[in-house]
């Protein structure tokens, strides 16, 4: 029980997928992805033009293994909008050939204003605020 | 290591009803591309159909079989 809550990665994850509109969770940056899966994901979030945060999963493997036991979802990327996880690569690429990537995440609508970035100084996990 | 036929066999036998097409996206025995149609996925969303393939092989996903891409289609 006191491992629950001496979790810090994890209440990170918790925060960041509260607090930011659009979060994905990556293998490298939305500039210099390390996985083709990661990098198809960007390609459509950034085809719709829809601003959202971006985690690298890669500096700590805790971040991959706390987003997994979170989401229930065993690989990366991970797409999340308004804190529900949308998707990874798949069925993100499949959804934004049908449009529904832009619907569920109102692409074309003015993107409401950004809470403060989500990461607090020194917190475990790097979110590049791309909101 | 699994292999394509593998990792069809096992979705068929956990998956009522299910068929799947895998193959091997990279020649490698760690990449996999699966077209799996079953009736269990209807009414389930998309995400859903996803974990129920991605529950056949539990922790194997992003271990031994690196990345298993997935299309579900409900019948």
């Amino acid at each position: 029980m006191s491992q629950q809550q001496e979790n810090p990665v994890r209440e990170a994850i918790s925060s960041a997928i509260a607090n930011n509109e659009v979060i994905l969770f990556m293998k490298g940056t939305p500039e210099a992805p390390a996985c083709g899966f990661s990098a198809r994901t960007v390609g459509a979030l950034q085809s719709l033009g829809v601003p959202f945060a971006a985690v690298d999963v890669l500096p700590d493997p805790r971040i991959r293994q706390e987003l997994t036991a979170l989401s229930r979802w065993p690989t990366i990327p991970q797409l999340f909008a308004r804190g529900e996880l949308i998707g990874g690569c798949d069925i993100v690429t499949e959804m934004c050939e049908t449009g529904e990537l832009a619907e569920v995440l109102g692409a074309g609508a003015s993107a409401e204003s950004p809470a403060s970035p989500a990461a607090a100084a020194g917190a475990p996990l790097q979110i590049e605020n791309r909101l | 290591m699994p292999d394509a036929a593998d990792i069809k066999l096992r979705i068929e036998a956990a998956i009522p009803g299910a068929r799947a097409e895998v193959e091997d996206w990279t020649g490698g025995g760690d990449h996999f591309r699966a077209t799996v149609t079953a009736p269990a996925f209807a009414g389930l969303s998309r995400i859903e159909q996803h974990r129920l393939v991605y529950g056949v092989f539990g922790g194997e996903i992003g271990g031994p079989i690196h990345a298993l891409s997935l299309t579900t289609i409900s019948e």
